[in-house]
């Protein structure tokens, strides 16, 4: 709301006599609350209420659009030697919506793909997965990875397949982790929108990763696009991370993130 | 432990044992199929609801859905169950119970009465049997009334938290938001902020800058900053100027113990805050907040369906005269409320359980972008819940939490409500906005484009609390 302006930042029409404007509408530059409205009679003015729709609007069209795969896998193979295209148990966007176990497991193909590479131990596994917002990853994923991969290289590790995932949650980067024999996982996911934020991506690091690891166990970088976190300071805080879990092999809780943006948890914590 | 059967035709069901029953009876939601607990059929639900029907409401006190010895809240419930005033009510049945809701034998006195006397489980029971029009005109006839610098809960009533959130909990823009709260009518129940960290510095600067505000403009509320109740405490160590101590609560010990509390540790938060004694009318100082789903999230369910835990967190709530406690209600998401059917029928349930257990309820009427839900459910459950005498509500700028990331009802929303129902704020705030000329009951809003000069300096005074960097 800050940056770019949206409808309802436009005030309503000087000649809509039934609309009592708020001249405090003008501390929306201490935050980006939906205040000063203005009414007409008790209730939201037009423009307001179809401002609250549109972006309400976006925020479900990124929870139910479909991964585009296609464009996708086109960027990943142009950035890694192989990518792989796999699948979570849960069938489609219903059932994940309801079912949160199956989205952390892969489906039966993905495993037998999985179990069929000629696997070699590696440093670091990537998967990007679709979960809440498909458009976080179609707009956010391969320029990270751009931003990121310079700062792998230069610490010389060694990366597995890259894996697309649909209908994931985040704990599905454990099981490919573990299939890759990676000491690492880096898990790139579409977070849960929000009315204004709909095209956030969030990043999971995890230590070790295998099967029935804590959510105790990982680091996430939250929040990332134009108008929040950006790729370059994302990427720099989570090859810190790195550097602090070779030290100490371990992640999560016992990972201290001194860098200087604070660490947020997200994706539905019960407050 | 019995086992249950119904015949219908050629078919007998049959539920191994009441906890079964229970969870099979409840109408269907997402939360109780993700736990495996949902009934199979459309038919085998409500066969559950009519074996349902004939079990004795006596029942509830000898067969324990979670054992006595295993957990703390179900020793609160038998232990301070009151089998005095329970006996109008001691031979019914569930499905007579809810025959006598509905007749005119249950009226503000009785019910009232009968509060200590029901448990947890036997409200949950009858509200599985209730359609939503029953949960509306039972819960109307409940009346709790709370008090600590204003009378929350009168008949004709209806309050509002304002929660004036923020990302960073900088203190010019919790300002701001506050101000259009308070010019738009809203603060009531509480001025309430979700802090972004549980630090209690932060917390602290928090209390005092809502202290400050609130004794300048001599508003008759109170305020609260909603963090773990073990910070609560230090701030209060510390010398913070604390109304209400807040905390996240549920229906079972393993599930309270994911929220890092107990009972005990909820006792020591209410000394702590009476200890204060910054009550005007009253000295009612705990805020609650539950949720269907919360108990299954932390693994720590039990096998009993969620509307049963839920009304066994308001049997916990009831335990320390809550000021104020409402359900959040769609906050959780769709894996335990998918759309929002599934949230109205719930946000009423949780509001006539609570009621009838002599629980100030109110409702976060609210829902995230996942869920199949949008604005019109929720003016549906604003309407009903209206309707039902839903103690408050939330209020927040334009029904967008830009801190929590999820949508709840907005100043806008309320004042509709009580345009449409008539519904008047507590009069001791809505003295204070008449005569400080923003609202008058049945002519509303009267403030202008312009910000009332007594208000120029808000945001000036709340620059002070900015943390240094």
């Amino acid at each position: 709301m800050a940056n770019t302006p949206s409808p309802a930042d436009h005030s309503p029409a000087e000649h809509d006599h039934s609309v009592v404007t708020n001249s405090w509408r003008s501390l929306r530059n201490h935050t980006d609350a939906r205040i000063g409205l203005g009414r007409s009679g008790n209730s939201l003015p037009t423009q307001a209420m179809l401002a609250f729709q549109l972006d309400h609007a976006q925020a479900r069209d990124a929870v139910h659009l479909a991964l585009d795969t296609e464009m996708l896998m086109a960027g990943l193979e142009q950035r890694f030697p192989l990518a792989l295209r796999l699948h979570s148990q849960a069938q489609d966007r219903s059932e994940y919506l309801r079912r949160p176990d199956l989205g952390r497991l892969l489906d039966i193909p993905s495993t037998q793909q999985l179990a069929a590479l000629e696997t070699q131990h590696c440093d670091i596994s990537i998967s990007i997965v679709d979960g809440l917002s498909a458009r976080a990853i179609h707009e956010q994923a391969l320029p990270f990875l751009d931003a990121l991969l310079p700062h792998l290289h230069r610490a010389e590790m060694t990366l597995g397949p890259v894996a697309l995932v649909e209908q994931g949650r985040v704990a599905i980067g454990d099981p490919i982790g573990e299939a890759l024999n990676a000491r690492m996982s880096i898990v790139l996911i579409g977070e849960r929108p929000g009315l204004s934020s709909p095209d956030s991506l969030g990043i999971y690091f995890t230590w070790k990763p295998r099967s029935g690891c804590l959510d105790s166990a990982r680091n996430c970088i939250s929040n990332v696009r134009p108008r929040g976190q950006s790729f370059a300071s994302a990427a720099q805080r989570l090859a810190y991370l790195i550097k602090g879990a070779l030290e100490i092999e371990a992640s999560g809780i016992a990972l201290k993130d001194n860098s200087d943006a604070t660490l947020e948890i997200s994706d539905g914590q019960y407050r | 432990m019995a086992s249950y059967y119904y015949d219908t035709g050629s078919t007998r069901y049959r539920f191994a044992n009441l906890a079964e029953l229970m969870a099979k009876a409840s109408p269907a939601r997402s939360g109780d199929e993700l736990a495996g607990l949902a009934a199979h059929s459309a038919a085998q639900r409500v066969a559950a609801q009519l074996a349902l029907a004939e079990v004795p409401l006596a029942t509830f006190l000898e067969d324990l859905l979670i054992p006595y010895e295993a957990d703390e809240v179900t020793r609160l419930i038998v232990d301070r169950h009151d089998r005095a005033a329970f006996a109008p009510v001691a031979s019914m049945t569930v499905g007579e119970f809810r025959n006598w809701l509905l007749s005119p034998h249950a009226n503000e006195v009785s019910l009232a009465a009968l509060a200590p006397g029901l448990t947890p489980e036997m409200v949950a029971a009858v509200s599985k049997l209730m359609r939503i029009q029953d949960l509306v005109l039972v819960a109307r006839k409940c009346r709790v009334v709370t008090r600590f610098r204003n009378t929350l809960g009168l008949k004709g009533r209806l309050a509002t938290r304002l929660q004036p959130n923020h990302p960073t909990d900088d203190p010019t823009g919790i300002a701001a938001s506050m101000l259009d709260g308070l010019l738009y009518g809203s603060g009531d129940a509480v001025i309430g902020i979700n802090p972004a960290t549980d630090n209690t510095t932060a917390v602290v600067t928090l209390l005092k800058m809502l202290d400050e505000i609130i004794e300048r403009y001599q508003i008759p509320t109170q305020s609260c900053v909603l963090t773990h109740v073990t910070t609560a405490i230090e701030a209060i160590e510390r010398g913070a100027p604390t109304d209400l101590v807040f905390q996240s609560i549920a229906g079972t010990e393993a599930a309270n113990k994911g929220f890092g509390i107990n009972l005990e540790l909820l006792r020591q938060g209410q000394q702590a805050a009476l200890s204060l004694e910054r009550g005007t009318v009253g000295d009612q100082v705990m805020y609650f907040e539950t949720g269907q789903g919360s108990a299954l999230s932390a693994n720590a369910h039990h096998g009993i369906d969620q509307q049963t835990l839920e009304a066994r967190a308001h049997g916990v709530a009831r335990e320390f005269s809550p000021l104020l406690v409402n359900t959040v209600v769609g906050f959780i998401g769709p894996e335990y409320l998918y759309d929002g059917k599934q949230i109205i029928r719930a946000g009423l349930e949780d509001h006539f359980c609570g009621k009838l257990l002599g629980v100030p309820m109110g409702c976060d009427i609210c829902y995230t972008n996942h869920a199949e839900a949008d604005q019109n459910d929720m003016d549906m459950l604003l309407t009903l819940l209206g309707a039902a005498g839903c103690t408050y509500i939330m209020g927040i700028p334009g029904a967008d939490d830009i801190m929590l990331n999820y949508q709840t009802t907005s100043f806008h929303d309320a004042l509709y409500l009580r345009e449409v129902l008539d519904l008047r704020p507590a009069p001791e705030f809505e003295q204070w906005l008449s005569e400080s000329g923003i609202y008058v009951h049945g002519e509303g809003i009267k403030v202008a484009e312009q910000l009332p000069p007594r208000f120029r300096n808000v945001i000036e005074e709340a620059r002070k609390f900015a943390l240094p960097g």
